[in-house]
């Protein structure tokens, strides 16, 4: 077990995967020099230019290649520095990665993980700190992990790459510092969530950055008597319903809570599905649907802070929407 | 059927004969296709019929023949292709069965793609023809991709890109040709220039001096080529074929033709001058090669004979295509991805 960051935890996965798969190439703008979040770093130096791959700024086409490259043998990781950035590849994939399987009756596979880290990374503003997970959670064909921790950004990174299917992994742009204990060779499951904290009020699932706000915000709310059960869903799709099923119907009441808009996000999905699956009362809680402003002010607005989670989960408990719980 | 290859030592006319077997059997296929295709779709005020064998729009590239012929001719099982909407001769031409494509384009669990794609998105990764392409362009970055795979693999396989005059105005033109490029791959650009996008012509549309100069300006080697005439295409394909192998990198043809037929097979085409469609018929491809032919002192019944032989192939092509059974529906859920599968909504 060692202590390393997220950054480290994802470099680390990627060049053990590519020691024992020459398949394996990396590709993207500045992969090459580390990366800018040191996420490639040292790569190239082992590795070399022909597989840790230099990109001109075109996304479309460092997806597309990917694409072609996928369906002729290699096994390629795909940079795209931001989200954002990645919709000036939405063709490549929406319409190609994710539809290539299907639409041509099975021919070809389409093994590439496309690295899109989400999420509102400080002072960056409108178009650098979008959280788009439920737009790719959307598309038949496409796999969606949101790692919140870097012991998760190794395992899972490891597995997107070993999976056949084009996975759009999701790293958080405020996350790369973070440190925590990382199993070398300790793969984790794609579609399996986490209980991150037990509890028996109120289960909240939520995923990669806001785990970490979640955690801390349910420590405050066990001090006010309300017992939480932090789900991290890990994978976005496919998810771990049966895990989130079996701890809601454990606690009697479901909140989801994202740092994406809330309108249409993936939030309302589980909600759904959950009120659906088992009359309990579910709650969401998102972002407003306003762009992510420039000014601290206009930033935190875009945020959810850990008091208006706190605040949502003791009023959720606190107001006799669902069974309180005997514990 | 394999691809037509013309053999090595082959005289001048059995050299043109063979490329004009394959264009005659797009022809014959396309012609059956759109046959089948009325009422297939609701657009240029037609209407649909239930009982269209063919669904949905068809792209015929009727009059194009000789450019898929010709850049075919050169390549080999183990290269890749990737096309466009109107993609039927590239696929025929790189070696697909016939018979498993009119199945496609008629809906079968027996076609190429086993019913789920259509005429739009006909392939045979068997044959490298990597796939037909709804989206105008979008093949160009997935061959930069299979031709930088070949190359990082280090296998000997060629990539030809074929893509319409209306791509070179999307982004992926530029940065495909400027990829390639930087990498040096091992890439055929082939800029089949048929003069319209859509309903539009494409030099309305067009700024500067088109595909070739554009390609220029990037510090690809260019050759323009009249694309009905299907030796000069074989001939400009075989040279740039040729470099490619050698190791100098991407290459790019501009074959100039005429699309025929309207952009989908519905589409009358009414926008266009009848005089222009009538004076495009006089240097249609395979009229021409025939004149060719006869000139080689190859006899009018061997060429009838060639014609009657692509015919026979595509009726064929047909009853069976008539006779196959479509998709179970459960094939919808087949082949979506394997994670996850089974968790549908």
């Amino acid at each position: 077990m060692a202590l390393m960051s997220y950054a480290q935890a994802a470099c680390l996965a990627l060049a053990e995967v590519m020691r024992t798969d020459g398949r394996v190439v990396a590709l993207g703008e500045d992969v090459g020099h580390g990366g800018i979040f040191g996420q490639y770093r040292g790569l190239r130096q082992e590795f070399g230019a022909a597989r840790v791959i230099d990109t001109p700024i075109s996304e479309a086409t460092i997806m597309g290649a990917a694409v072609g490259m996928a369906l002729t043998g290699l096994r390629p990781v795909v940079e795209m520095r931001v989200v954002d950035f990645a919709l000036c590849a939405i063709d490549e994939i929406v319409n190609q990665a994710a539809k290539n399987r299907y639409m041509f009756g099975g021919q070809g596979r389409v093994p590439l993980v496309a690295r899109l880290p989400i999420g509102i990374w400080s002072g960056s503003a409108a178009q650098h700190s979008q959280s788009l997970e439920a737009w790719f959670a959307h598309i038949p064909g496409l796999v969606v992990v949101a790692p919140a921790t870097a012991a998760d950004n190794y395992g899972l990174l490891a597995a997107a790459i070993r999976c056949g299917d084009p996975v759009i992994f999701m790293e958080h742009k405020e996350l790369w510092g973070l440190q925590d204990e990382v199993l070398p060779q300790r793969t984790a499951a794609l579609g399996k969530a986490r209980i991150a904290r037990a509890g028996s009020d109120l289960t909240l699932v939520t995923w990669s950055s806001m785990v970490h706000t979640a955690l801390s915000t349910a420590g405050q709310a066990m001090q006010q008597g309300v017992s939480v059960e932090v789900i991290d869903l890990r994978t976005i799709w496919p998810w771990d319903r049966e895990l989130v099923l079996a701890s809601a119907a454990r606690t009697g009441r479901l909140l989801v809570a994202h740092e994406a808009v809330q309108a249409a996000g993936f939030g309302a999905e589980v909600a759904a599905t959950v009120a659906e699956e088992l009359g309990v009362p579910v709650r969401r809680l998102g972002a407003a649907r306003i762009p992510v402003g420039y000014a601290r002010t206009l930033e935190n607005a875009a945020r959810i802070s850990p008091q208006d989670l706190l605040r949502e989960m003791t009023v959720f408990v606190n107001r006799g929407g669902g069974r309180r719980s005997m514990a | 059927m394999p691809a037509n290859i013309p053999a090595a030592n082959a005289s001048a006319g059995d050299h043109l004969l063979c490329l004009y077997l394959t264009m005659a059997r797009i022809r014959a296929f396309e012609n059956a296709a759109e046959e089948a295709s009325r009422g297939s779709v609701a657009a240029f005020g037609a209407t649909t019929d239930a009982a269209a064998l063919v669904r949905g729009p068809l792209h015929l590239s009727t009059g194009q023949e000789a450019v898929a012929a010709g850049v075919c001719a050169n390549l080999a099982r183990g290269d890749y292709l990737t096309s466009t909407h109107r993609g039927h001769g590239h696929t025929l031409a790189k070696g697909a069965d016939t018979t498993a494509m009119m199945c496609e384009l008629f809906g079968r669990s027996s076609g190429t793609n086993k019913g789920k794609g259509g005429s739009m998105h006909i392939a045979d990764f068997a044959v490298g023809m990597l796939g037909a392409n709804g989206v105008v362009a979008a093949g160009i970055p997935i061959a930069v991709g299979a031709a930088h795979s070949a190359k990082i693999r280090g296998s000997d396989a060629i990539v030809a890109c074929f893509f319409g005059d209306g791509a070179i105005n999307r982004g992926p033109f530029l940065e495909g040709l400027n990829w390639a490029k930087i990498f040096e791959l091992p890439l055929l650009f082939v800029c089949e220039d048929n003069r319209y996008s859509a309903t539009t012509a494409t030099d309305a549309m067009t700024a500067g001096d088109g595909a070739a100069e554009r390609a220029r300006g990037i510090g690809l080697a260019a050759r323009s080529v009249d694309g009905n005439d299907v030796l000069a295409v074989d001939a400009a394909a075989r040279e740039l074929t040729m470099r490619i192998r050698s190791g100098a990198g991407p290459q790019f043809l501009h074959a100039l033709t005429y699309r025929v037929k309207g952009h989908v097979s519905v589409d009358a085409a009414a926008y266009r001058d009848r005089g222009e469609v009538e004076t495009a018929l006089e240097s249609d491809p395979l009229k021409l090669a025939r004149e060719r032919l006869r000139a080689l002192g190859v006899a009018a019944a061997r060429i009838a004979q060639v014609d009657a032989q692509a015919q026979a192939e595509i009726e064929a092509a047909l009853a069976a295509a008539g006779a196959a059974p479509p998709p179970e529906p459960v094939e919808a859920y087949t082949d979506v991805q394997d994670t996850g599968a089974g968790q549908w909504r």
